[in-house]
């Protein structure tokens, strides 16, 4: 068996272990927040994908993420009993694209349904991603930084300053996602067990197809693009299309996080649209080693899960600050290497030397 | 549009511009020592404002200001020398994230120093009320203040940057920093003066625009989003331009209220960035031979 | 290598499983969401500190019903996935028996369901009507609804004879509720909008928008927002000649913003609860007491910080929930739930609630008082 192979079963025999854990001492509840950290986490893999290994950072993948949600959230919850008669309506109805379902108030609401919505939330993210990445990774530096922080800035803007996607409240009442029947994603404590397991599956199946794309010829033909774009280049490897398809994968990732949370938590506002969210993504990844999927997938795990628990107290937004610089400065290459210890010696050594000079 | 609206949107539009210059400025003088882009730029505006504001409790007006400036400066040194300095040779990616990380520690400290309200400096001429008539046109005379005092600086900055040592030594850095070194200037010094020289550009900014916009301890976020739309319009690293650029972008700001529902106006200023950006990456007054993108 | 990192990873999740701490029957659990910082700090940082002195003082007191008050804040930010988060975690782990907050509709609103699966009493301090219409079984709140503030307004804006009114509001939970009321209510109290403008909430200039109001030929503007904005729109209507009356929402009670205002602030009206004014409230109104201890007791607290409405709803919401602890003489989750439906005539920071099953917030117009600002200072409105 090959390590990466094994790897994946310890993973996947973790995600297990952690649910027996909490059955055994009667604390389910735990799984509630790891559920919500496992769509995070999707997103951060997908992001790291794209830091990593295409070398393009991107400060707006909040961005990718409020445009699933929202989308996905909107279609489930707008009520087009109004618009029976429109020609579109129809147009659905029979594609079987609408359901019915009974509204707080005993009467029917004629929505999309989430599969249809979900589908449609992952394409609209795929044009935008394309439309947006083909400008946006032409460019380097800060001038891609920027370029990306303001793309989540609009977005964000957007979300709230329309009306339609409930302004600065967002959007509740989002109902329950059934892939399969009996199969629901939804924020019902009686299917969190089942919950669990869809969002750790989902994830799990994100880093098979990520581990397999970096051990591809794409892999290799990103790496030498973060290696050495302009030779790269030379060397008549597509490097623009290359990042634009990465670019690409990685929101749709986000997006389908997007989603999926959505639905379990039964709605969505703005503030997962704001720049702090796409920062702190970019804070996970960079703490699990920019290229290091694995070590991105334990650090969302470890830190959105102590996040959403509430641990940080008034300081969770200083706690993602404080691990960007503290990262950046002493251990570029992340946190989870072996080397860390002899860095931090040469660290100190080099230091020494240099205050002699 | 009548006349005197049309007068009245450009005041507005001038004022705005004035302080996404002032912030620019604050930029450029960075990029140009270093290559650096400083998002934390925004804070060192906050900075200013909130300990202008403190101080005023204890000191005369005029004398507040220059102490929260030369306190803000030394914030800005601070800053180089913890976090930049002793860095070989970092890459625009890890400086991009720690000017970041920074940003949100000096905004969340502020949080807990001065909590969360709103704070603002007196007018300094007059009161809250007072406007001076131009024709058919109201100007706050804080306006003028603030406008006066920023060219005061853009002067300042020119004398400083073309006739002092320093200023030339920094220039020197910035066009060929081996060169520079060579010639037995300490280019790490530079670097630090040029932290030091742009905190102390935000923070006086910070004070003198407080009366109109209030300072509270996440407005630097907001500020620098601006101020580097304008610093880009104008093109990375120029300054004259970057107070023409602000001028533009303060004006199309204000006028775009007058078409379209005010709350989208701030994704009007980041879609021209992003045009720019696209289009036009050196600036609208730049060379694109100056924007060497491949560099940074 | 990797092998060992995962069973480190596993090793500090499980000392996190079990660290959970254990529950004392001898407390009265009680949780609360609030948005200490983050965009809506200016709501959740007063509710936060309302909460922990009213505990301190009735723990000191010796408790209700014999037992300490175990209070468990929460601080959410504003973002309705970390409400979310936390509200499962303080009804399922803590088992808390009501949970205080949150400081916006947004989050109240992604909550509610959960708090009705977990038949938990949430006492809401956000003001959108949304929440208790529909009524929900086990969902309060306590701040005065928008209708009535608006309705209020546009009365004292019939007796000035004026008409025509331009409104501005920010892009906020609260802003857009207050939009949403006033273009509901206006034709019945024949009023027209002759320009209505959303701002964003951290604007730092407004005089294009007061300029767009102005060119409209308002007689009046009506802001409706919570932030720093809204003296920033008196002070830029004032600078570009706007002589009209400038009436504020319930929002612009905090000294703090008339400030910073200075004296551009001078004339305006807005509906308030009597906090403000309590100690120029006449001695025989009932709320004068308690406003009086409430604000001493705040500025006390906070070295002199003023005291703002905000806080008081926070403070109504543990006086609702302490009264119908003793009211129901057991902390049972039904017994309590069914004490505040039936809770007549308390005595809060926004006025005296009449609870009902019908009726979840249990205020009437009456605690609405019109106010003004006349010397820096809030004073009730001249008749």
């Amino acid at each position: 068996m090959r390590p990466k192979h094994l790897q994946m079963i310890g993973f996947l025999g973790l995600v297990v272990a952690i649910q027996l854990v909490t059955r055994a001492t009667d604390s389910a509840y735990h799984l509630t927040q790891l559920t919500m950290t496992a769509y995070y986490s999707l997103l951060v893999i997908g992001l790291c994908m794209l830091i990593g290994y295409a070398g393009q950072i991107s400060l707006g993948h909040a961005g990718f993420f409020s445009i699933g949600g929202y989308i996905a959230a909107y279609l489930t919850t707008h009520d087009l009993s109004a618009h029976k008669g429109a020609a579109f309506v129809a147009l659905f109805a029979k594609a079987g694209l609408l359901r019915t379902r009974p509204d707080l108030y005993g009467g029917d609401l004629l929505t999309v349904q989430p599969w249809a919505a979900c589908l449609a939330a992952l394409a609209v993210t795929a044009v935008v991603a394309y439309l947006v990445g083909g400008p946006v990774l032409k460019l380097r530096g800060h001038y891609l930084a920027m370029a990306t922080l303001g793309f989540g800035i609009i977005i964000y803007r957007i979300v709230l300053g329309t009306t339609a996607l409930g302004a600065a409240d967002g959007i509740s009442d989002v109902p329950g996602f059934s892939l399969l029947p009996g199969i629901e994603v939804s924020g019902n404590s009686s299917l969190r067990v089942m919950n669990y397991y869809i969002a750790w599956g989902l994830v799990a199946a994100g880093m098979v197809l990520l581990l397999n794309l970096i051990h591809s010829r794409v892999g290799r033909a990103l790496a030498s693009i973060h290696g050495a774009e302009d030779a790269a280049d030379a060397m008549g490897i597509p490097t623009a299309r290359y990042k634009l398809k990465t670019f690409v994968l990685s929101a749709v990732f986000a997006a389908l996080a997007g989603v999926m949370l959505t639905h379990y938590n039964g709605g969505i506002g703005p503030s997962e649209a704001s720049v702090m969210k796409s920062v702190r993504y970019v804070a996970i990844v960079a703490i699990g080693g920019m290229a290091n999927l694995w070590g991105a997938l334990f650090m969302s795990l470890g830190l959105n899960y102590l996040s959403l628990r509430g641990y940080f107290g008034t300081y969770d937004d200083a706690v993602f600050g404080g691990i960007l610089i503290v990262i950046m400065l002493f251990a570029p290459d992340g946190l989870l290497r072996k080397q860390l210890l002899s860095d931090v010696r040469r660290l100190f050594a080099g230091r020494t030397a240099g205050g002699g000079a | 549009m009548n006349i005197d609206l049309f007068f009245q949107y450009i005041v507005a539009g001038l004022t705005y511009g004035t302080i996404y210059a002032v912030v620019a400025i604050g930029f450029n003088i960075i990029y140009n020592a270093t290559g650096i882009i400083n998002f934390a730029q925004g804070e060192f505006v906050m900075l200013g404002g909130m300990t202008a504001v403190t101080l005023h409790q204890i000191l005369p007006l005029p004398l507040a200001i220059l102490a929260a400036v030369i306190i803000t400066m030394a914030v800005g040194a601070l800053i180089e020398i913890l976090f930049i300095r002793w860095l070989d040779r970092p890459s625009v990616l890890r400086m991009v994230i720690i000017t970041i990380g920074i940003s949100i520690l000096i905004r969340e400290a502020s949080l807990h120093i001065w909590g969360e309200g709103v704070r603002a400096l007196p007018y300094f001429t007059g009161s809250s009320e007072t406007s001076i008539r131009l024709g058919g046109v109201f100007v706050s005379p804080q306006v003028l203040w603030v406008v006066g005092i920023s060219a005061v600086m853009v002067i300042l900055l020119n004398v400083f940057f073309t006739y002092t040592l320093p200023g030339r030594q920094m220039r020197a850095c910035s066009a060929n920093r081996d060169a520079a070194r060579l010639c037995g200037i300490n280019a790490k010094n530079m670097v630090t003066l040029s932290f030091v020289l742009s905190a102390g550009i935000g923070a006086l900014g910070g004070s003198i625009v407080s009366p109109i916009t209030y300072v509270q301890y996440d407005s630097g976020t907001q500020l620098a989003i601006k101020g580097f739309t304008v610093a880009i319009l104008g093109g990375l690293g120029n300054s004259a331009a970057a107070v023409g650029a602000g001028m533009i972008l303060g004006v199309l700001e204000s006028f775009s209220i007058a078409v379209l529902p005010a709350a989208y106006k701030d994704v009007i200023s980041i879609a021209i960035l992003l045009l720019i950006l696209f289009v036009r990456p050196s600036g609208i007054f730049g060379s694109s031979e100056a924007a060497r993108l491949s560099e940074f | 290598m990797r092998l060992i990192r995962l069973m480190a990873v596993a090793v500090i999740l499980a000392v996190a499983l079990a660290a959970t701490p254990a529950s004392a029957a001898d407390t009265i659990k009680v949780g609360a969401i609030l948005a200490v910082t983050g965009p809506a700090s200016f709501l959740g940082a007063p509710e936060a500190k309302t909460l922990e002195m009213m505990v301190e003082d009735i723990n000191k007191k010796g408790g209700i019903l014999g037992k300490k008050i175990e209070l468990i804040v929460k601080d959410s930010g504003a973002s309705p996935e970390k409400a979310l988060s936390f509200a499962k975690q303080l009804i399922e782990e803590e088992k808390v028996l009501a949970i205080i907050g949150p400081s916006t509709s947004g989050e109240t609103m992604k909550i509610k369901n959960v708090a009705e699966e977990g038949k938990t009493i949430l006492l809401s301090c956000a003001a959108a009507e949304v929440i208790v219409n529909p009524v929900a079984k086990y969902v309060f709140k306590t701040p005065q609804k928008d209708s009535y503030a608006v309705i209020k307004i546009f009365e004292q804006m019939k007796k000035m004879k004026l008409s025509k009114v331009g409104v501005l509001s920010s892009n906020t939970g609260f802003g857009k509720a207050g939009k949403e009321q006033i273009e509901k209510l206006a034709p019945e109290y024949g009023m027209q909008i002759v320009a209505n403008e959303v701002y964003d909430k951290a604007a730092t200039d407004l005089t294009a928008e007061v300029t767009k109001v102005k060119a409209s030929g308002a007689q009046a503007i009506l802001n409706w927002s919570i932030e720093p904005a809204q003296s920033i729109v008196i002070k830029n209507a004032r600078q570009i000649g706007f002589k009209g009356t400038i009436f504020q929402s319930h929002g612009f009670g905090n000294i703090k913003y008339v400030e910073a205002a200075g004296p551009a602030a001078e004339g305006v009206i807005f509906p308030a609860g009597r906090l403000l004014v309590a100690d120029v409230l006449p001695r025989n109104n009932p709320q004068k007491a308690l406003l009086m201890k409430y604000k001493k007791d705040y500025e006390l607290k906070c070295h002199g910080e003023e005291c703002s409405t905000f806080g008081g709803h926070a403070y109504d919401a543990m006086l609702i929930l302490t009264k119908a602890i003793e009211k129901a003489r057991s902390t049972d989750k039904e017994a309590v739930r069914t004490a505040i439906e039936n809770l007549k005539g308390v005595v809060g920071t926004a006025g005296i609630f009449n609870f009902s099953p019908q009726d979840h917030n249990g205020l009437d117009m009456t605690s609405f008082e019109m106010l003004t600002v006349k010397k820096g200072k809030f004073v009730p409105l001249g008749k």
